[in-house]
């Protein structure tokens, strides 16, 4: 397997990891939207609508900076990031 | 000052930033003197335009790169604070807080939908399409599958989404215009759209860029300050966002002890057109799982197919720098999104709550007619009450408000000065002319680069592109705010077709544009009109009466349409040859940060 090749193995093997983790956060929870909002959960709202209005929302930038420095890493170490001077 | 514009832009920001809250002490002040609430309204709306105007005249330009994508020198987190203006538009300003008030906890679908796409954006599309180095979103399906055909189509998709869009941004734009200058509707429409023109004809992307910029930290500071100061002001806390608890259990209480209860059909006729009363709870969840999670699903597919916002990832200096400047996107959208939830809380305690001064509810229909801002407020049709049981007391079921009374009124019932209402109608106006610049410029920009330049006359010199490209702005500008003129739909309704029509045509075609090599132009072309025309079927069976199917509404038929999209066009791909040896070598690059981008520096 080329060099090429491996980098994007890893790079969609970063892409799955990454889907998975959204869809937890962005449809996975909301399935059991009705039996976690019984719950109280940070600062004392019910679960479900703290994920609505902060949970999840925070979640997505997390993720996305995440995702952005792995991706950086895969780059460097196959050699294909880019040169400031580019 | 020293050194080039791009290093100092902190400082040039940050002048802007004292100057602007300077310009907040001295109305404030102003009003103190005695400056009338209407001298301050159109004082705002004018400061601010006006200093959009002039950012827009120094950003001048006559370079193709600068025009089509600022010369792709935009820093990560300033890219960021303009794409969060660029997307967050009058609906997400004024009338979300308004729907999270009437409907709880199944609106809240669209504050998980409008921020879960941007991952998508990041980890599937940007880093790629920058990459690419091109101009438009059709410049890279034109490219990537090659021939006219795709070009155009891919340019039909974004004018139908973009333009549906546009129009309901021009509408709110006119709609602020008009109540903060006090002119009529039909002539604010086109205030608000000449002010829009003057931000993007001059300096195309480079003049949106830098006013985008300018305009996120008008619509963030006149977002939050509002909310903090009626949290403190009612002793709900400090710091809004950690401290409400109590207060949404409150509101889950009173609801409990007013009921729902539903009003007869003739009595309900009585209530002016566009107002609501609350119907649904606030916090318990009142959506079946599939309506909350279809909703969310087609506004993150539409947010990754959306052109204007993935145009702003062509402006970043490299592909690293895109990735980064998506995460700082979604912060900044953050801070306002999450503030959204709070503020109609707030607003609906203040109102409903008989234990409050501000509480309306329990009072007699003498007293609340009584109250100045609900005499205002009726007057502009965004207040009504009517005494359906004839008991003489104010009930649940008996009160109305429009939905953007919200965002607009509740500074004045919480009883802040004056000066915050006019700091409000700025930030809305900021709000709504980012998006409305963002969403122009997208359609002038693919039909003058992709259809004119590439298609019809690909001789034609610099000078010639531009000059056409600008003679496209101010038409599409022109046809968007007559058909704004029209008040044809509501602003948020149109908003999420635009989601809906982009997702249908576009989101398939550019994933797999990246991710599947073997995706060739017919299976492409077959997917992004099978998919618009399946998509705008499903509309218009299901508005004419048609009962759908798998419970997708007219608010989700994206999912229909992305669904046959995708099938359609992996069926024809398999079916027809796979991409020449060039194309698949293409792919092959886009895949890798380093190196030249596919399209030259200026093409």
């Amino acid at each position: 397997m080329s060099n090429q090749q491996k980098h994007w193995e890893k790079t969609r093997g970063l892409l799955f990891i990454t889907l998975a983790i959204w869809f937890v956060f962005s449809i996975g929870i909301f399935l059991f939207g009705a039996e976690m909002n019984e719950v109280t959960g940070p600062f004392g709202y019910p679960w479900t609508y703290w994920f609505t209005c902060q949970g999840s929302l925070g979640a997505f930038v997390i993720l996305i900076f995440w995702f952005a420095n792995r991706q950086e890493k895969i780059d460097e170490e196959f050699g294909f990031s880019e040169r400031e001077d580019e | 000052m020293k050194g080039n514009f791009i290093d100092n832009l902190p400082k040039v920001y940050g002048i802007y930033t004292g100057g602007f809250i300077g310009f907040i002490i001295i109305m404030a002040i102003a009003e103190q003197m005695g400056m009338t609430a209407k001298a301050i309204g159109i004082a705002f709306v004018a400061f601010t335009v006006f200093i959009y105007a002039l950012i827009g005249w120094l950003s001048r330009t006559a370079q193709a790169d600068a025009y089509y994508v600022a010369g792709r020198q935009v820093p990560t987190v300033f890219n960021g604070m303009a794409t969060a203006a660029d997307w967050m538009s009058g609906a997400s300003f004024v009338a979300m807080a308004g729907g999270i008030y009437f409907k709880g906890y199944g609106y809240m679908a669209l504050l998980v939908g409008w921020t879960g796409g941007y991952v998508l954006v990041a980890s599937l599309l940007a880093p790629y399409l920058r990459k690419f180095g091109c101009y438009t979103v059709p410049d890279f399906i034109g490219t990537r599958y090659g021939g006219n055909l795709a070009r155009f189509s891919a340019v039909v998709v974004l004018t139908v989404a973009s333009f549906t869009y546009v129009t309901a941004q021009i509408n709110a734009t006119g709609t602020i215009a008009s109540v903060a200058l006090d002119i009529p509707f039909q002539y604010a429409v086109y205030v608000g759209l000449i002010s829009i023109l003057l931000c993007s004809m001059l300096g195309g992307m480079r003049g949106v860029t830098w006013t985008q910029v300018a305009q996120y930290i008008v619509l963030i500071i006149a977002y939050l300050l509002p909310v903090f100061w009626i949290s403190n002001k009612m002793g709900a806390g400090f710091f809004p966002h950690f401290m409400l608890a109590d207060e949404v259990a409150r509101i889950g209480e009173l609801e409990q002890q007013f009921g729902f209860v539903k009003n007869a059909a003739a009595d309900l006729k009585t209530v002016p057109k566009g107002l609501a009363g609350i119907t649904k709870a606030h916090s318990a969840v009142n959506a079946t799982p599939w309506a909350f999670i279809s909703l969310a699903l087609a506004m993150m597919m539409g947010t990754a197919s959306l052109p204007h916002v993935m145009m702003r990832y062509f402006t970043t200096p490299s592909v690293k720098a895109a990735r980064k400047s998506v995460g700082w996107s979604l912060f900044f959208i953050f801070l306002l999104y999450s503030s959204a939830p709070m503020l109609a809380t707030l607003s609906k305690l203040s109102l409903i709550d008989p234990n409050l001064p501000t509480g309306i509810i329990g009072k007699t229909f003498a007293e609340v007619e009584a109250i100045d801002w609900y005499q205002n407020w009726n007057q502009a049709n965004l207040m009504f009450i009517s005494d359906f049981n004839g008991n003489g007391t104010l009930e649940l079921n008996e009160f109305f408000m429009g939905g953007k009374a919200v965002v607009l009124a509740t500074p004045e019932i919480a009883g802040l000065p004056y000066v915050i209402s006019g700091l409000v109608a700025a930030g809305g106006m900021a709000a709504a002319m980012s998006t409305a610049d963002g969403l122009i410029l997208a359609i002038a920009n693919a039909i003058s680069h992709d259809v004119y330049y590439k298609i019809i006359d690909p001789k034609a010199e610099t000078a010639k592109r531009l000059l056409v490209a600008r003679v496209l702005l101010v038409v599409i500008g022109f046809a968007g705010a007559t058909i704004a003129a029209m008040e044809i739909q509501g602003i948020l309704g149109s908003v999420i077709w635009a989601f809906d029509f982009a997702m249908s045509g576009l989101f398939f075609p550019l994933v797999l544009g990246v991710w599947w090599k073997r995706a060739n132009r017919q299976g492409a072309v077959a997917g992004m009109l099978g998919g618009l025309i399946a998509g705008a079927w499903y509309l218009i069976w299901v508005r004419t009466g048609g009962s759908g199917f798998l419970g997708i509404t007219q608010l989700t038929f994206g999912i229909f349409g992305s669904a046959v999209s995708l099938v359609l066009m992996v069926v024809v791909s398999l079916m027809t040859a796979e991409p020449d040896k060039a194309t698949q070598k293409m792919v092959d690059d886009v895949r890798v940060p380093s190196g030249k981008t596919i399209l030259g520096k200026s093409h």
